[in-house]
C-alpha cells in the first residue's frame, strides 16, 4: 500500500470519505514524516499538533464535510492563527499569538481541512530563498543544499517533500511561484482581490495575494475553490464567485486556446535546461490544439525596478506597526527611554537586513521631494504593464514563460548579492502589478536534474484558463516527486 | 461683547491686519468606527471597544462605513462644497503610541469635499469664511501620561494608551484664510466655530461637544503690517476646546505676534499649545523641523466614488440652515436681527428657543439668557452651555416672577442658588425661605405696622405720601424681604384711604 503521505489531497479525502481510513490517522502520518524530515528541511515553524489532530477529530465526527475533509495542511506564517504563534519569519513578532483567524484559515476549518502547522518563508515575506527567515532557511527536498525557492519556501518544501499533500502560501512578487518552480510543485497566485487578504500580514497590500500550492493540479484548484469568493471584511476584494478552477483542472482542454509567448522572456540570462524545457512544454501545447503565437509586452523589463519600488514603500509602512507597544518584541524599556527610543531600539533588533533595506527604500521613495520621481514613476510603469497585459488579451487567451530564469540555486549563492536574488522573480512580478492570476506547473526536469516551471497567466478573473493548460501539461508529462529528500 | 476687550487688542489691529485658519476636527456620531465595528461610545471601559482592525493587528484590514461617508457628504453639502466623483484615502505615515498601525488613514490631496463656504455674522455685519477642503479620517487613540505634575508627557513616569478612540470617524473641515475681519477677527473665529457647530448639530452627524472632543479647533494666526500684501509667519494652536477659548486664543495669539514683530523679532512656524486656564498658548513642536508624512494612496481601500444620485439624495434630504431657522424663530418671537446675532454668538439661541418652547416669554427668555446668565458664565469661566442651570430651571423661575412669587431681585438670587449647585429651584426657594409674602401675610403684615406706627399712618390718611416710605419699610422688615414692596405700597394707600 502506498504511504498516506504520498497520496494526492483528492486520493486522501475519497479516502476518509469512504472510511479507509481515518482523518487522524491521515494527520498523524503526517506529523510522523515532519517528525522524521523538518529537521533537514526546516519547513516547519511550528507544528500544532493539537489543533491538527483536533480538527482531523472533527472530520471524523462528521461535524465537518467537504471535497477536502480531512486533507492535512501547510500554512505559511504569514497567515494569522488564533492561538497559533504567528511570526511572518521575524524575530519581531516571535512569541506573538494572534486573537483571530485569517477569512482563508476559518473557511479551510469549515471545509474540514486540517491544518498541520506554519511554515517557513523570508522575513515578511521579504526574499526568493527563505535565507531571511530569521529562523534559518529550508532546504530543497530535490537538493537540500540548494532553497525551496521564496519567499513561501517552508510551504512548497513541505508539499514537495511530502510533509503535507497542500500548502498555502502568499505571492506579492513570485513567492508561490517561484518556491513552486523550484520543488517541481504546482503554485497559483490567484486574481488579486480573489482570495481574502483579512489576516494575512501585509508586505505589499496592493500585490499581496495567497493562493494554494500542491503536488497536482487538480488539488491545487480544490484548494482555490475552499478559500476564494467574495469577502466583506477585505475591501479590495471581488464581489463575484471564484472562477470554475476545479472543472477547468478537470477537464485540461487547451484545444483551441490562444496561447502567447512572452518574447521579453528568455535567451540570455536563462538556464539552457530551463530553456530547452519550456520551449518543449509550448511544443506539447500546440500539440494539444492551442495557438501559440509570440507576444511582445515591451514594458515588462521595467516590472522588476518598479516593483522594487512599489513593494518597499507599502512595506516602509505597513510595517511601521511593529513599533513594540502593543505586541511582540520589545527591547530597550529600562524605565528610562522614551517611546520613540523603544520603538527605534526594538525594530533595530528585531527587524532582519533584508527587511531593513525594503524599509529603508521604501522610506526614501516616498519622502517629499522624491515621491513623483519614485513611487509615481513606479505607478506610472504599474499602468504600462497593466496596458501590455490587456493589448495581449486581445490576441491570446493566456500568456506562457518560464517561471523563473534557473532552477533551484543554492543556499549562500545570492545572499549577498541582493539583485541576483531580485531576478528569480524577474518572470513573476507582471502578473502581480497588474493584479491578473497566474501560476507555475512543474514542466520537466533541467539538465542538472532540477525541476522547471511554466508559467500561466491569465486575465483578472479568468483564473480558469490556468488550470485547464496545468492540467494538459501535467497529464502529458506525469511525473513524481522524489519520496526522500537528498 | 462677550469678552472683555483690551486696549491693547484694538490697538494691535489698527496697526495690522489678522489673518485667521481654522482647522475643525468633528467626531462623527455613527455606531461604530470609520474602518471596523466597534462601537463609538464615549466614557466605556478603556480598550473595551477594540477588534484587530482598529488596534492594526497584523493581518487586519479596513473596510469603510459607508455611513460615515453620508455624514461627510452632508456637511460639505451643507458648507456649500464639491463632491468628488472620485477620490482616495491615503495614509499619513508618522510613529506615536497611540497611533495603532503608526499611520492615520486619512485624506490627503484627493479630499472628498472642497471649495465651499460659510458665512457668520458678527454685529450686523457678515463675513463670508471661505472653505478649502472637508475630509474624512480616523481618530488616534488617546495618552493618558502619569506621574507629572502636568498630565503631559513631560515629566511623567509612564504612560498609558486607550484605543477606544481609535478610528472612530473624523472630519476635517479646513478654512482658506480668511482676512478683513478687521478688529473681529477673534468674534469672527468664534462666530465661525458656533455656526458650524449648530449646523452640524442640525445636521445630526455629531453630538459636537467640545468638552468631550467631538468638536475640537485648531487656531492658525498670522498678522501682516497694515497696506502689505505678503502673508505673515503663522502659528498653528491646537486643541482649542471651547468656543470662549477659540476667542481666546485668537486675542492672545494677536497680542502676543504683536508684542514680538513691534520689538523686531520674528514668528516662528510653529505649532502652540492652548491653556484653558489661562487663555495663553505656549510654543509645542517646530515646524521647521517638520514630519515628512510620506504620503500615499491607502492600497487597503478602495476608491470612494459616491454615485450623483447619492449625492443628489444627501443634498435633498439636508435639513433648513441655521441661518434660515433662526430667521423664522425671529419671526415667531419678535426678534430683531441684532437680538438674533447676539444670542447666537453668545451660543444661547437654543437655550432661548427651549425656554420659549416651556412657556416663558420670549423677552423673558431672552433678557434671563442674554441679560444675565451669560455674564454669570464668564464670570464663573464656563460654556453658558453647560451651566447648571437650564432651560427648563429658566422657565420656572420665570414663572413664579410672573406669578408674583418671586421679585426679580429674588428671582436672581434664586437663579445664583441653581447656579451654585445648591439643587433645583423649589429647593432653594424652600431652603432660603425666599417666597414673596401671600396677599393674606402681607395684609396681616401691613395691619400691624399701621397700629405700630399710628403717628406716620395718619400723616399719610392727612396726604402726605412722603411718609409711606418708612411704612413699607417696616412691612419689607416684618416679612423678612419677601414682600413685593410695589404691592405693599399699593396696599397700605388703599388701606389708608389713599388709592
Amino acid at each position: 500500500m502506498t504511504e498516506l503521505t504520498e497520496l494526492s489531497a483528492v486520493e486522501i479525502a475519497e479516502r476518509v470519505a469512504s472510511r479507509d481510513v481515518s482523518a487522524v490517522e491521515v494527520a498523524h502520518a503526517h506529523l510522523d514524516r515532519i517528525a522524521e524530515l523538518n529537521p533537514a528541511l526546516n519547513a516547519f515553524l511550528h507544528v500544532d499538533t493539537d489543533g491538527a489532530l483536533a480538527q482531523a477529530r472533527r472530520v471524523d465526527a462528521g461535524e465537518v464535510e467537504g471535497a477536502l475533509a480531512g486533507v492535512p495542511l501547510a500554512l505559511k506564517d504569514v497567515i494569522v492563527t488564533k492561538g497559533v504563534p504567528t511570526t511572518a519569519g521575524s524575530k519581531i513578532l516571535e512569541g506573538w499569538v494572534p486573537p483571530y483567524d485569517a477569512t482563508i484559515v476559518e473557511r479551510m476549518r469549515d471545509a474540514g481541512i486540517v491544518v498541520l502547522g506554519k511554515t517557513n518563508m523570508d522575513e515578511f515575506a521579504m526574499g526568493s530563498s527563505t535565507e531571511h527567515s530569521a529562523f534559518g532557511p529550508s532546504h530543497n527536498p530535490w537538493d537540500l543544499d540548494r532553497t525551496p525557492g521564496g519567499s513561501g519556501g517552508g510551504s512548497s518544501a513541505a508539499v514537495a517533500g511530502n510533509l503535507a499533500p497542500l500548502g498555502i502560501g502568499t505571492d506579492t512578487g513570485g513567492s508561490i511561484r517561484q518556491p513552486g518552480a523550484v520543488t517541481g510543485t504546482v503554485g497559483v497566485k490567484p486574481t488579486y482581490g480573489g482570495v481574502s487578504r483579512y489576516g494575512l500580514i501585509a508586505f505589499s497590500s496592493s500585490l499581496d495575494q495567497a493562493g494554494p500550492c500542491a503536488r497536482t493540479v487538480l488539488d491545487a484548484a480544490l484548494l482555490h475553490e475552499v478559500i476564494g469568493g467574495h469577502d466583506a471584511r477585505d475591501s479590495t476584494s471581488i464581489d463575484q464567485p471564484v472562477p470554475p478552477v476545479v472543472a477547468a483542472a478537470r477537464s485540461g482542454d487547451v484545444s483551441g486556446l490562444r496561447v502567447g509567448v512572452v518574447r521579453e522572456f528568455g535567451g540570455e540570462g536563462y538556464q539552457p535546461g530551463v530553456t530547452a524545457r519550456f520551449t518543449e512544454a509550448v511544443e506539447l501545447l500546440t500539440s494539444l490544439g492551442a495557438d501559440v503565437v509570440e507576444v511582445s509586452c515591451p514594458h515588462f523589463d521595467y516590472a522588476l525596478p518598479a516593483y522594487y519600488l512599489i513593494a518597499p514603500s507599502e512595506a516602509s509602512s505597513n510595517l511601521a506597526r511593529y513599533d513594540a507597544m502593543r505586541y511582540g518584541l520589545r527591547v530597550g524599556d529600562d524605565g528610562e527611554a522614551s517611546a520613540e527610543e523603544v520603538m527605534a531600539i526594538t525594530r533595530a533588533a528585531g527587524f532582519g537586513p533584508e527587511v531593513k533595506r525594503r524599509i529603508i527604500l521604501g522610506t526614501y521613495a516616498l519622502s517629499a521631494g522624491y515621491y513623483d520621481a519614485y513611487y509615481g514613476q513606479a505607478q506610472k510603469v504599474r499602468t504600462l504593464i497593466t496596458r501590455d497585459f490587456e493589448a495581449a488579451w486581445q490576441s491570446v487567451d493566456v500568456l506562457v514563460s518560464p517561471t523563473t530564469p534557473t532552477t533551484a540555486f543554492k543556499l549562500g549563492e545570492r545572499l549577498d548579492d541582493p539583485l541576483a536574488m531580485y531576478l528569480a522573480d524577474l518572470c513573476t512580478i507582471p502578473s502581480n502589478l497588474y493584479g491578473g492570476p497566474a501560476a507555475s506547473v512543474p514542466c520537466g526536469l533541467s539538465d542538472d536534474g532540477l525541476p522547471v516551471g511554466l508559467q500561466v497567466m491569465a486575465p483578472v478573473m479568468a483564473d480558469d484558463r490556468l488550470y485547464s493548460v496545468m492540467a494538459a501539461v501535467e497529464r502529458a508529462k506525469p511525473w513524481s516527486q522524489p519520496t526522500t529528500p537528498r | 461683547m462677550t469678552t472683555v476687550t483690551t486696549s491693547r487688542y484694538d490697538d494691535v489691529l489698527e496697526r495690522y491686519d489678522a489673518v485667521l485658519g481654522l482647522e475643525t476636527h468633528v467626531e462623527l456620531g455613527t455606531v461604530t468606527k470609520l474602518f471596523c465595528g466597534c462601537s463609538t461610545a464615549f466614557g466605556a471601559e478603556p480598550n473595551s471597544q477594540v477588534c484587530p482592525t482598529c488596534l492594526g493587528l497584523p493581518g487586519s484590514l479596513p473596510v469603510t462605513n459607508g455611513t460615515a461617508i453620508d455624514y461627510s457628504i452632508k456637511i460639505g453639502l451643507a458648507l456649500h462644497c464639491d463632491i468628488a466623483d472620485w477620490c482616495r484615502f491615503a495614509r499619513k505615515n508618522y510613529f506615536y503610541p497611540d497611533m495603532p498601525k503608526d499611520y492615520q488613514t486619512s485624506q490627503y490631496d484627493e479630499p472628498l469635499c472642497t471649495d465651499g463656504y460659510l458665512d457668520v455674522t458678527v454685529d450686523g455685519e457678515t463675513f463670508r469664511v471661505e472653505i478649502e477642503r472637508v475630509h474624512l479620517e480616523e481618530d488616534t487613540g488617546k495618552s493618558l501620561h502619569v506621574g507629572g505634575a502636568t498630565g503631559r508627557i513631560h515629566g511623567a513616569t509612564h504612560s498609558l494608551v486607550d484605543y477606544n478612540r481609535a478610528g472612530i470617524p473624523l472630519v476635517e473641515i479646513v478654512t482658506r484664510p480668511v482676512r478683513g475681519t478687521g478688529h473681529k477677527a477673534a468674534e469672527v473665529a468664534r462666530a465661525y466655530v458656533t455656526e458650524l457647530r449648530d449646523i452640524l448639530r442640525d445636521l445630526g452627524v455629531s453630538d459636537v461637544r467640545m468638552e468631550q472632543g467631538s468638536l475640537r479647533c485648531d487656531v492658525n494666526l498670522s498678522l501682516m503690517p497694515k497696506g502689505a500684501t505678503e502673508l505673515g509667519t503663522r502659528t498653528e494652536t491646537k486643541n482649542v476646546n471651547s468656543l470662549r477659548s477659540v476667542e481666546q486664543a485668537v486675542r492672545h495669539e494677536v497680542e502676543r505676534q504683536a508684542a514680538l514683530l513691534d520689538a523686531g523679532e520674528r514668528i516662528v512656524q510653529e505649532t502652540r499649545h492652548f491653556h484653558e486656564d489661562t487663555g495663553t498658548t505656549s510654543p509645542g513642536r517646530s515646524k521647521e523641523e517638520a514630519q515628512d508624512y510620506r504620503y500615499f494612496p491607502e492600497p487597503d481601500l478602495v476608491p470612494l466614488a459616491p454615485p450623483a444620485e447619492q449625492v443628489e439624495a444627501i443634498r435633498a434630504s439636508l435639513p433648513e440652515p441655521p441661518s434660515v431657522r433662526r430667521a423664522r424663530f425671529a419671526g415667531a418671537n419678535g426678534f430683531t436681527a441684532v437680538d438674533i446675532d447676539q444670542m447666537t454668538n453668545a451660543g444661547v439661541i437654543d437655550l432661548v428657543a427651549s425656554t420659549i418652547d416651556g412657556g416663558a416669554s420670549p423677552t423673558k427668555a431672552k433678557g434671563w439668557w442674554l441679560g444675565y446668565l451669560v455674564g454669570r458664565a464668564n464670570e464663573l469661566g464656563e460654556e453658558v452651555t453647560e451651566l447648571a442651570i437650564g432651560p427648563a430651571e429658566v422657565v420656572r423661575i420665570s414663572a413664579l416672577e410672573d406669578d408674583g412669587s418671586l421679585t426679580n431681585k429674588l428671582a436672581r438670587q434664586v437663579a445664583d442658588a441653581v447656579l451654585a449647585g445648591e439643587g433645583g429651584v423649589d429647593e432653594v426657594i424652600d431652603a432660603h425661605g425666599w417666597k414673596v409674602a401671600g396677599e393674606d401675610e402681607l395684609i396681616a403684615a401691613i395691619d400691624a405696622v399701621i397700629a405700630d406706627n399710628a403717628d406716620t399712618a395718619d400723616k399719610v390718611r392727612g396726604g402726605n405720601l412722603g411718609a409711606v416710605g418708612p411704612l413699607v419699610g417696616a412691612v419689607m422688615k416684618a416679612t423678612g424681604g419677601a414682600a413685593d414692596a410695589k404691592r405693599a405700597r399699593e396696599l397700605i394707600l388703599e388701606k389708608l384711604g389713599q388709592s
